[in-house]
């Protein structure tokens, strides 16, 4: 390594192999990236907490394990970031929200676990909107992140901070949760890469839940290969966890690494018919064939497959997501943890009155509007024609996946419709807001496995789009497989990572 | 779907315990009746014999060993309680004057 900066440019894996060389140690790698933090984190706002001497501290103790020769893993001094919506022990835990103000929660969900058993360095908390509810992350109470490609627009959301974190170089690899969109939308609009493992395949002991039947926890990375790694580190059974699926992973890493041959014999694609065209920007589409045409190239047989139900998930998502939610954030009800505030002129005040003016004073607006949808949804006389028809429109809906997947061992589609907007154009619009996940929500309500990668920048405005590859439940090797492949062969046409076309920020101290 | 009115968000926003403003009442109405109307679709898609889903991957009779494991103090649980006392957590009044 030439220089301790550069550490911040190379990905998990290379700084992974450099630990291991002895060529650079965690405490120089782990300061490297607080360095990087300090001096970009003011204009992107990626993090809500750095924490740098925890941070360091487990980097020192991971160098000692290394020149003792017992890594805990191949990342063992990798430092990571990790979505303010996972409990950290010892660490604030808001969910972007003001309810849960300086709250350090008194245990490890199980990811964290998994990560700190791993011995990655933790380097903060990153921004989010409250409790993961948008596809901007201005919803978050502490003010928004920017994206790094361009500060006047949005990172996605609602694990906006995570996917900057990672684009802006701040940290190699990152924790992301994905509800309807939430690692993936954000991964195609910085240019990164966000997967959204299996429902049941990563634990969600620990994850402040948004809509307990669709959240999944996954990495948020630069490359294909470093997602794999960190999927196999969080990865697996916990019996904390009812949903979590007892099986053991398939192999990811080895799936990236025979992908990046970039060879796609094989391999049958399906373009979905129903995520496409209409309500698509043209360069995010151009994008979008352009990958399919490459993987066609490289061996892949294409087909198209129609789901003729996903043009009802976005109503189907906006009922159940709302119903669970409601329902999840009854816990906030300023009596055990978290915010209490007393109403106004009212002396004495009951629990339900107190209860009352704090989650008025502590929810924002979008999670008002989805408390109030999720009561109204469920209230009787309404359940049967709206939270019960979108759950069989559930089934219905995994029903073609099951169909398109008879006919495709991968499905591919853009991630998201648009590249980033800007800050505050669809803020006080929610159904515009919501119109953000139209091609990733069909993939939490299935449960099946996704995966956002760069597809290129679009013609009108220069910003990263995204290709979104699926697979069946518990395949998630399928998408490293052919995930790993696109960014290979998308490299070469470039000539190297995307990333390397994103405008350097101004770090601070330097004339701009 | 019906309309739905300024006094039913009130109700809703009191079902849920939440104290709305007259301000947040004026905004928040007219916004879920937009979200409501593009969720109408949604009525008609599914024949009657389509059983509901409520989880994409089921799995039932979920059990571990009954085995005594640490848990967390008394301390740590009220770590971030607005108040306590006596190894409790201390609310404001539950009942109400005429109870």
């Amino acid at each position: 390594m030439t220089s301790i900066q550069d550490g911040t440019r190379r990905t998990a894996a290379e700084l992974a192999d450099a630990l291991a060389a002895g060529e650079v140690t965690s405490v120089e790698l782990t300061q490297a990236h607080l360095d990087r933090i300090g001096a970009v984190d003011g204009a992107v706002h990626a993090f809500l907490h750095v924490d740098a001497e925890g941070a360091l501290a487990q980097a020192g103790v991971a160098d000692e394990r290394r020149r003792a020769g017992k890594p805990r893993s191949m990342l063992d001094g990798v430092p990571i970031a990790v979505k303010d919506v996972l409990a950290t022990r010892g660490l604030p835990t808001t969910c972007g929200s003001k309810i849960l103000e300086g709250w350090v929660p008194p245990y490890d969900a199980t990811v964290v676990a998994r990560l700190r058993a791993a011995g990655l360095p933790i380097l903060g908390k990153t921004n989010m909107d409250e409790f993961a509810m948008g596809s901007s992350t201005e919803h978050s109470a502490y003010g928004p992140t920017r994206n790094p490609w361009d500060l006047t627009r949005i990172p996605g959301g609602s694990g906006g901070g995570s996917a900057a974190a990672v684009a802006a170089f701040e940290v190699p690899l990152a924790i992301g949760t994905d509800t309807g969109g939430s690692i993936r939308q954000p991964a195609a609009v910085t240019g990164t890469i966000g997967v959204k493992p299996t429902y049941g395949g990563v634990s969600r002991y620990g994850l402040v839940a948004l809509a307990n039947s669709l959240d999944q926890a996954g990495p948020v990375t630069r490359t294909v290969l470093d997602a794999a790694l960190l999927h196999e580190v969080i990865g697996g059974h916990d019996p904390l966890d009812s949903t979590s699926v007892d099986q053991p992973l398939p192999g990811l890493v080895e799936a990236a690494r025979l992908g990046a041959t970039g060879d796609l014999t094989g391999v049958t694609i399906g373009v979905v018919t129903e995520l496409g065209g209409e309500g698509y920007q043209s360069g995010v589409l151009a994008r979008f064939h352009e990958s399919v045409d490459l993987m066609l190239a490289a061996g892949a047989e294409v087909v198209e497959v129609s789901c003729p139900h996903f043009v009802h998930a976005l109503a189907a998502y906006y009922l159940i997501l709302p119903a669970e939610a409601s329902s999840n954030l009854a816990k906030f009800d300023a009596m055990r943890y978290g915010l209490r505030v007393l109403p106004d002129g009212v002396e004495s005040p009951s629990a339900e009155e107190v209860m009352r003016a704090t989650r008025d004073a502590g929810f924002g607006d979008e999670v008002k509007r989805r408390i109030i949808l999720g009561t109204y949804a469920l209230s009787s006389g309404y359940y049967d024609a709206y939270y019960g028809q979108a759950q069989k429109v559930r089934t219905l809906i995994t029903r073609d996946f099951e169909a398109a997947f008879a006919k495709a061992d991968v499905l591919v589609s853009p991630t998201a419709p648009t590249t980033a907007f800007k800050l505050g154009e669809k803020l006080d619009d929610p159904l515009a807001m919501y119109l953000n996940d139209l091609a990733t929500i069909p993939a939490n309500l299935a449960g099946v496995p996704g995966i956002s990668v760069p597809s290129g920048l679009a013609v009108e405005d220069g910003l990263p789009t995204g290709v979104q590859i699926l697979a069946p439940a518990l395949a998630d090797d399928r998408v490293y497989r052919v995930g790993a492949a696109l960014e290979a062969l998308l490299a070469r046409e470039w000539g190297g990572p995307l990333m390397d076309q994103a405008p350097p920020l101004v770090e601070e101290g330097e004339s701009a | 779907m019906p309309e739905i009115t300024r006094d039913e968000v009130a109700h809703l926003a009191d079902l849920a315990r939440i104290d709305l403003s007259d301000a947040e009442l004026d905004h928040l109405a007219p916004q879920l009746n937009v979200i409501l109307e593009s969720v109408a679709s949604i009525r008609g898609v599914a024949e009657d014999d389509v059983p509901p889903t409520s989880h994409a991957i089921p799995l039932t009779n979920v059990f571990r060993d009954d085995v005594v494991v640490p848990g967390l103090t008394a301390e740590q649980a009220l770590s971030g309680a607005p108040a306590h006392a006596q190894q409790r957590f201390a609310v404001p009044r539950i009942l109400g004057d005429e109870q």
